[in-house]
């Protein structure tokens, strides 16, 4: 149980919040070339800290070596710190328990070769839950939660591999919310995404701040400037800038590197 | 405007060269087909006439000139299914091993390659080996269990290679898709990997059934008798089978009737494309039930 070591986190700015996910010195290598170098930044409970930049800046990798997805990939160094509740995630023994208190949303849909259901009912079962009643109360509420139960309540035994993409990255946050997290990790979530689709998603966002703490990758800045509620800026493997969005979205980035990205004047 | 669809001279040269390819691809495949028709033909006319209930399920008589099959046939499903129970377990665990677990590094290539090569040993090869490892070493003597384990050894490479290349037809993305969510290795194999490479793996054991049923070599010097005048009684025995009666009844008999042999191939073959047939109704059923 990770929660059970927590430690009373030390809020930083100033802000009351407690810190959720604190990132220290961290450096990532693919076979020894370097993906991300020295980045230091801390995510605080229930907001949406955003992460923008272009392709290759090292989003992705950032957010596996959180969760120790790099346990899976070969040649993929991590070093430096990634403190979830306090306790160092490179240490832990129980790397399975801390996968599943993080959802993750990719950038295309996964939709597990199953029924609905099944995809939702997933992560409960993986936990142990056999119970049916208990089963179906998951599932409605994450599905319904995840803005897809009116569409899908009638056909919860199809495959979930026919729904449409917009449908089937719900799906996949409401697999995500099955695991009951306590961070959502998303990564380009509206890659593949229609506008209205984005929009729904974006309000079910919205909700879900109240309840857990959210990482926002992105590649769209308005997206970030929309839901985020602090936003780095990484850049070729560095972390470039770290702010309110509001701030560095009214001009007051310190940065011009960061400046001109989100104004669209790059490269 | 007239001029914008006109055909050009490459166009012409395209349009013909797709046709003539089109026509010897066809032409190779209908050649494909012409042995299959002409052996299945050739059984039917000159062996269908002595099939009958008391060909399959009588004992040979007058010097295997005359009478039925029945020993024949039941040994045959004995080395086959014990050589089954023997070779999928392992094959199968073998190959969720090689393309789950292993690391890709040398030794795992070094195993992989050693797997093909398995597959290119000849059979008489393997039946050398079944002689000094089970009959003589292991002391199981000429019998079943010896014959079924040069069989399953013969045949592991193909249900391991099957296997694995079903395993990795299943998408990476599901599998990181599970390990995203705290499951094990294992667990993400068990729940979503596994169902979605069973047919992949039914294919595999199908093709492993068939040549199983129809090798000679590997059995005969490690379990299969030229006649028996009883059944076995178990896998310590040792059994007459389909392939090498048909072997002894073409070349080692004098005086058999021109369609006993004939008979004996028809049996062999129909018994193999019933089992195969039963498994790929079975395949069409679980492919019916899964996509993606």
């Amino acid at each position: 149980m990770v929660t059970a070591n927590a430690q009373p986190a030390t809020s930083a700015g100033g802000d009351a919040r407690a810190v959720k996910l604190s990132v220290r010195n961290l450096s990532i290598a693919y076979s020894g070339t370097p993906a991300l170098s020295g980045v230091n930044l801390e995510v605080r409970e229930n907001e949406i800290f955003g992460i923008i930049g272009p392709a290759n800046s090292g989003k992705t990798s950032f957010l596996k070596a959180l969760n120790r997805m790099n346990d899976f990939e070969v040649g993929m160094q991590v070093q430096g710190e990634v403190l979830f509740n306090g306790r160092n995630v490179n240490t832990l023994k129980n790397v399975y328990a801390l996968r599943s208190r993080i959802g993750v949303v990719f950038p295309l849909p996964v939709g597990l070769p199953m029924t609905i259901y099944e995809n939702v009912a997933l992560s409960p079962r993986l936990r142990g839950i056999k119970e049916k009643r208990q089963l179906d109360e998951i599932v409605e509420r994450c599905l319904y939660r995840a803005a897809l139960w009116d569409e899908v309540k009638d056909r919860l035994n199809s495959l979930g591999s026919l729904l449409s993409g917009g449908q089937q990255q719900r799906l996949t946050i409401a697999r995500a919310l099955s695991q009951d997290p306590e961070i959502l990790f998303l990564d380009e979530f509206s890659i593949a995404v229609d506008p209205v689709t984005t929009m729904r998603i974006e309000d079910v966002l919205k909700d879900l701040r109240e309840e857990m703490t959210i990482v926002l990758v992105t590649n769209l800045v308005q997206q970030a400037r929309r839901l985020a509620d602090r936003t780095a800026f990484f850049l070729q493997g560095e972390c470039v800038e770290i702010g309110e969005t509001e701030d560095l979205f009214t001009g007051k980035a310190t940065d011009q590197r960061t400046i001109d990205y989100i104004e669209g004047r790059f490269g | 405007m007239a001029t914008m669809f006109a055909e050009s001279a490459l166009n012409a040269r395209n349009k013909k060269v797709q046709g003539l390819v089109k026509t010897l691809f066809m032409l190779m495949t209908l050649l494909l087909i012409i042995p299959v028709a002409i052996i299945l033909g050739t059984l039917v006319y000159k062996g269908g006439g002595i099939i009958s209930i008391d060909f399959l399920f009588t004992y040979p008589t007058d010097g295997m000139t005359a009478g039925g099959i029945f020993p024949a046939l039941l040994g045959t499903v004995w080395l086959v299914s014990v050589a089954l129970l023997a070779s999928v377990p392992i094959g199968i665990a073998a190959a969720i091993y090689l393309s789950e677990y292993a690391p890709d590094n040398w030794s795992t290539r070094a195993i992989n390659l050693a797997i093909i090569n398995l597959a290119g040993v000849p059979s008489i090869v393997h039946a050398l080996f079944g002689v000094g490892a089970f009959v003589i070493f292991f002391g199981f003597g000429t019998s079943i269990l010896s014959a079924s384990l040069t069989l399953a050894i013969m045949t592991l490479p193909v249900v391991i290679v099957s296997t694995r290349e079903s395993l990795q037809a299943v998408p990476p993305a599901f599998r990181e898709a599970c390990w995203n969510m705290g499951a094990t290795r294992w667990q993400a194999i068990r729940k979503v990997v596994l169902p979605n490479a069973v047919t992949g793996i039914l294919t595999g054991v199908i093709l492993e059934v068939s040549r199983t049923s129809g090798e000679t070599a590997p059995i005969m010097f490690t379990g299969a008798a030229f006649f028996l005048p009883f059944l076995p009684q178990g896998i310590f025995d040792q059994t007459m089978a389909m392939s090498l009666h048909l072997f002894v009844v073409s070349t080692q008999v004098p005086g058999v009737p021109e369609e006993l042999p004939y008979g004996v191939a028809l049996v062999l073959i129909a018994m193999v494309l019933l089992m195969n047939s039963l498994s790929i109704g079975f395949r069409m059923y679980l492919r019916g039930k899964k996509k993606w």
